[in-house]
């Protein structure tokens, strides 16, 4: 560990990408990593998307900016591992991340993950949501968004898979889902552009389906009395997953940063931001997680000890129907 | 093509009190109607945007962190097309106007393209065919937006250049012995400043406004910055592009107002983007 | 385009500048001489050929290709023109056609109003409108996109206005999202294109011609029907393929009102560049873009075409 120390610190720099101050933390998150090791570090594009992060690695190949580390959605980390852009590594703390949660091959592994749920601003929305099938009713004209395209966008993605299970659809099944929308389209609830902590605000999207750590830090700070409330039909977690880049210039500081990311520390620091650290479950048997953060997280109905996570095949089947099908929603 | 007879029965009447007695009124009211309801659809959104916006925004925007790096990238980005276009177009422009008249009809056609080339289309061919140098540095870009920019700056030095008769410029100026370089410094260009003037405003404008091919290329130009910074303040993130366009609109304002001015001293009409409006304008 | 000058000169003959200028053209064979005259424009045709040919000649080769073997496949085409991405295409030109012909008539009828203006505010109503038309024909993506939301959105300012006249557009079946409110919003750029692309052929209607007309007794609308009508309509047709063609480009617009819920070529070309692709389905984004070069080369065509009846009256 010191030697990757020494070696990561002669690096001198780290470059990241797309990691948005007030996203799981990751601004105490970069504060923290440069106050202990020293180590400057770069973040590009800070509102990027996911694709945005594998475009930035095949792109910036060779260069000295090209990204080190990428925190990408699940389905970006299994593209990026078949195109082979990442180098394989496994973390000191490797074993207390579940296996449902990393390739086997240490190319991927899941970081920080929450559940997507449906935020609303109580002054602009009378009857309280709790459910996907609620939101079809009539009381909810045109205030319904998600914060994007679910082809370009991790998060929009997951609030489709997560109607997907309310809708009588499963991990393996997305199609309900993208019927859901159109349903509710068609109700005249849905509001197809991108759900932003602006729209929330100006009462342009009143109803926000988005991760639940993200409405906590980005919606709340400028919607006062945010209402965050995790669906009881469609309960779907997650998580965003690390990867080297196979080309990363600064390869020994990239995998100190790992290092730290899965640190108590670091699982702590994204615990802070309101999202659920991956390790969340063996820091809590081990007594090392941080109390009130974790109390402060929104209640998960229904009992989900177990991780379910859509498998490789699955994020690929699902990606391909959602790219033919979303069109559809509106035209 | 029909060609117009009188009527049968009907006087030719060159008497000049039926036309004083022709309803001057009804013809203008059509004018007014147009331009209202152009101004409702044009202001009003702005309106609707800049009340969002509130004076908030427009306080902060200039010192929000971004700004000022997405801004002057996006200016020396204008810096750089212009030159290039100028160094292009101009010439090419001159040259096709003296010895290839016949050519301008495709000129003008070849100049369609950058306007009806989607830049979705255009930026995928460029990232995959240009070298890894030229992809990393952000002035492709700028090499692109020449591109882009030709139509318009080729549309504005082919009005400059005919609004003044630069066969007849030429050869007085080459009987008095000058070469072409001489001719074109001393002689060309100073009578296409105006045209020179309004290109540089649209490429400027251009710029200012591209997002597609820039946020593809991985670069914070301006456009982009306002983009990416809607996600965090969206009221910020609207009075910038409002101060960009109310900007780029005085500039222009400014340009044809002087060269007017100057145009009229010199006995020449009006003078606007493309075209150079004759003395005598034709009757509704 | 009306052309200032008269003077017409016969190429290559001792009265043409060209060749006095360099006086070794003079004694060379015919051949060189002409292909000489070209010299001029090389630079122009260079630096077209090299960034915007290219790219789009890598296009089209790649919509044929295989991603992983670069072998011949004729599978991106096929997949390009069925299912959601045959619908877009249906819908993009769908949309096209209305954002071009509206604006396009728009567009002419402003672009006479202050083309006629005389007066005391005429200069200046020109100078306010061609310059901010300028800035307009630019302007675009998602800044425009929000100026529509926070006008003509669901809980916007004009909305609300409307409502209070007891005029709820949205329980009428008005959608800022669907392709007639997409359409609304292009003409923000459309319309300011058309006015400053028709501008030159205003400017070749001779005032002449109206006079001779009224003269003869003509009527305004005999006028149009018969003289002004059949001039303009040629450069109207030609501004009108420019209209579509921008219209089928656009893309940032669309996506920042719609995000992807319509099936549009232009944001389905995105995706390939910025959404999650699937393997083996990387170059469908190159086919479909092949789509729209046809599409642009048709129109081209026809523009041509139309500037050239054009030219017969604009000289």
């Amino acid at each position: 560990m010191s030697a990757l120390v020494a070696a990561a610190q002669k690096e001198g720099q780290l470059n990241v990408i797309t990691l948005p101050s007030n996203w799981a933390n990751y601004g105490n998150i970069m504060k923290g990593f440069t106050a202990k090791y020293g180590i400057k570090i770069n973040d590009a594009n800070p509102e990027g998307s996911s694709q945005d992060e594998l475009n930035a690695v095949k792109q910036l190949k060779g260069q000295s900016s090209a990204p080190d580390v990428v925190d990408v959605g699940g389905s970006f980390a299994v593209t990026g591992k078949q195109a082979g852009d990442w180098a394989p590594y496994q973390v000191a703390t490797w074993s207390s991340i579940p296996a449902a949660a990393k390739d086997p091959d240490g190319n991927y592994y899941a970081d920080y993950g929450g559940y997507v749920a449906i935020g609303y601003d109580p002054s602009k929305v009378k009857v309280a949501p709790t459910s996907f099938k609620s939101l079809l009713t009539g009381s909810y004209k045109n205030q319904v968004a998600i914060d994007g395209n679910p082809t370009q966008t991790g998060s929009a993605f997951a609030a489709v898979y997560a109607a997907a299970l309310a809708n009588g659809g499963s991990l393996a099944d997305i199609a309900p889902g993208v019927t859901y929308f159109k349903d509710l389209k068609a109700a005249g609830n849905f509001v197809p552009v991108e759900g932003t902590p602006a729209t929330v605000q100006s009462g342009q999207t009143p109803i926000l389906i988005w991760w639940d750590y993200l409405l906590n830090s980005e919606v709340k700070p400028v919607v006062k009395n945010l209402k965050i409330v995790i669906p009881s039909d469609g309960v779907y977690a997650g998580y965003y997953y690390q990867a080297i880049s196979a080309s990363a210039p600064d390869p020994a500081a990239a995998r100190l940063w790992e290092e730290y990311l899965y640190s108590t520390e670091g699982q702590n620091l994204f615990l802070a931001g309101s999202t659920r650290p991956i390790t969340l479950s063996a820091m809590v048997t081990a007594g090392t997680v941080n109390k009130s953060a974790y109390d402060a997280l929104p209640v998960v109905p229904g009992s989900s000890s177990t991780l379910q996570l859509p498998t490789e095949a699955q994020q690929t089947t699902a990606g391909n129907v959602v790219a033919q099908q979303w069109p559809s929603v509106s035209g | 093509m029909a060609t117009l007879t009188p009527t049968a029965g009907q006087a030719i009447s060159p008497d000049n009190s039926k036309k004083r007695r022709r309803p001057r009124g009804r013809s203008s009211v059509w004018r007014w109607v147009v331009l209202i309801v152009a101004g409702v659809y044009f202001i009003v959104p702005l309106y609707a945007a800049l009340r969002f916006a509130g004076l908030s925004g427009f306080k902060d925007v200039f010192t929000t962190p971004g700004f000022g790096s997405s801004l002057w990238l996006s200016i020396r980005l204008a810096a750089v097309t212009w030159i290039v276009s100028m160094l292009l177009m101009i010439p090419t422009t001159v040259y096709v106007h003296l010895r290839m008249p016949g050519l301008r009809r495709l000129l003008e056609g070849v100049t369609i393209l950058p306007i009806v080339i989607p830049p979705v289309v255009l930026i995928i061919g460029v990232l995959q065919v240009m070298p890894l140098a030229l992809r990393a540095s952000v002035w492709l870009l700028a090499l692109e937006y020449v591109v882009l920019a030709m139509p318009f700056a080729y549309r504005a030095l082919d009005a400059g250049l005919r609004a003044i008769d630069v066969k007849t410029l030429t050869e007085a100026a080459g009987s008095l012995g000058a070469g072409w370089l001489s001719t074109m410094w001393r002689v060309i260009l100073p009578n296409m400043r105006t045209a020179v003037i309004s290109a540089t405003i649209l490429i400027v404008a251009l710029v200012l406004g591209e997002f597609t091919m820039a946020s593809l290329d991985l670069k914070q130009t301006f456009p982009v910055w306002i983009v990416l910074f809607d996600q965090e303040n969206a009221q910020i993130s609207v009075a910038a592009s409002i101060f960009a366009l109310f900007v780029t609109w005085v500039f222009l304002m400014l340009i044809t107002v002087i060269a007017t001015r100057q145009s009229r001293r010199t006995g020449g009409g009006e003078v606007t983007l493309f075209t150079v409006a004759p003395q005598q304008t034709i009757g509704n | 385009m009306a052309d200032m000058t008269d003077v017409v000169t016969t190429p290559g003959s001792d009265t043409d500048p060209g060749v006095r200028r360099f006086p070794s053209l003079r004694t060379a064979p015919k051949p060189v001489r002409s292909l000489a005259r070209y010299a001029g424009i090389i630079p122009f045709v260079a630096y077209m050929a090299v960034f915007l040919l290219v790219p789009v000649v890598a296009i089209v080769v790649g919509a044929f290709q295989n991603p992983q073997t670069s072998a011949f496949t004729w599978s991106n085409v096929n997949t390009a023109v069925h299912g959601s991405y045959l619908h877009g295409f249906e819908q993009s030109l769908i949309l096209s056609l209305i954002a071009s012909v509206i604006p396009g008539v728009f567009g002419l009828l402003i672009a006479y109003a202050i083309y006629t203006a005389r007066g005391r505010g005429a200069a200046s109503l020109r100078r306010v409108v061609i310059t901010a038309f300028g800035v307009f024909a630019n302007f675009g993506g998602v800044p425009l996109a929000f100026l529509f939301i926070a006008s003509l959105g669901s809980s916007a300012l004009v909305t609300g206005w409307l409502s209070d006249l007891g005029l709820n557009i949205y329980n009428l079946g008005f959608s800022l999202y669907d392709l007639s409110g997409v359409a609304l919003v292009y003409m923000y750029f459309q319309i300011p294109l058309m006015v400053l692309i028709i501008l030159p052929a205003l400017e070749g209607l001779r005032p002449a011609w109206r006079e001779a007309a009224e003269n003869m007794g003509a009527r305004s609308w005999q006028y149009w029907r018969y003289v002004g009508g059949p001039v303009l309509l040629p450069s109207f047709m030609s501004c009108l393929m420019v209209l579509f063609g921008s219209a089928l480009a656009a893309y940032a617009t669309a996506e920042a009102l719609t995000t992807g819920t319509i099936p549009l070529t232009s944001i389905q070309i995105g995706t390939f560049l910025n959404g999650n692709v699937l393997a083996g389905q990387e170059n469908v984004g190159k086919a479909l873009s092949l789509g729209m070069v046809v599409i642009i080369a048709i129109l081209m065509v026809f523009y041509i075409l139309f500037q050239r009846r054009a030219a017969k009256w604009l000289r």
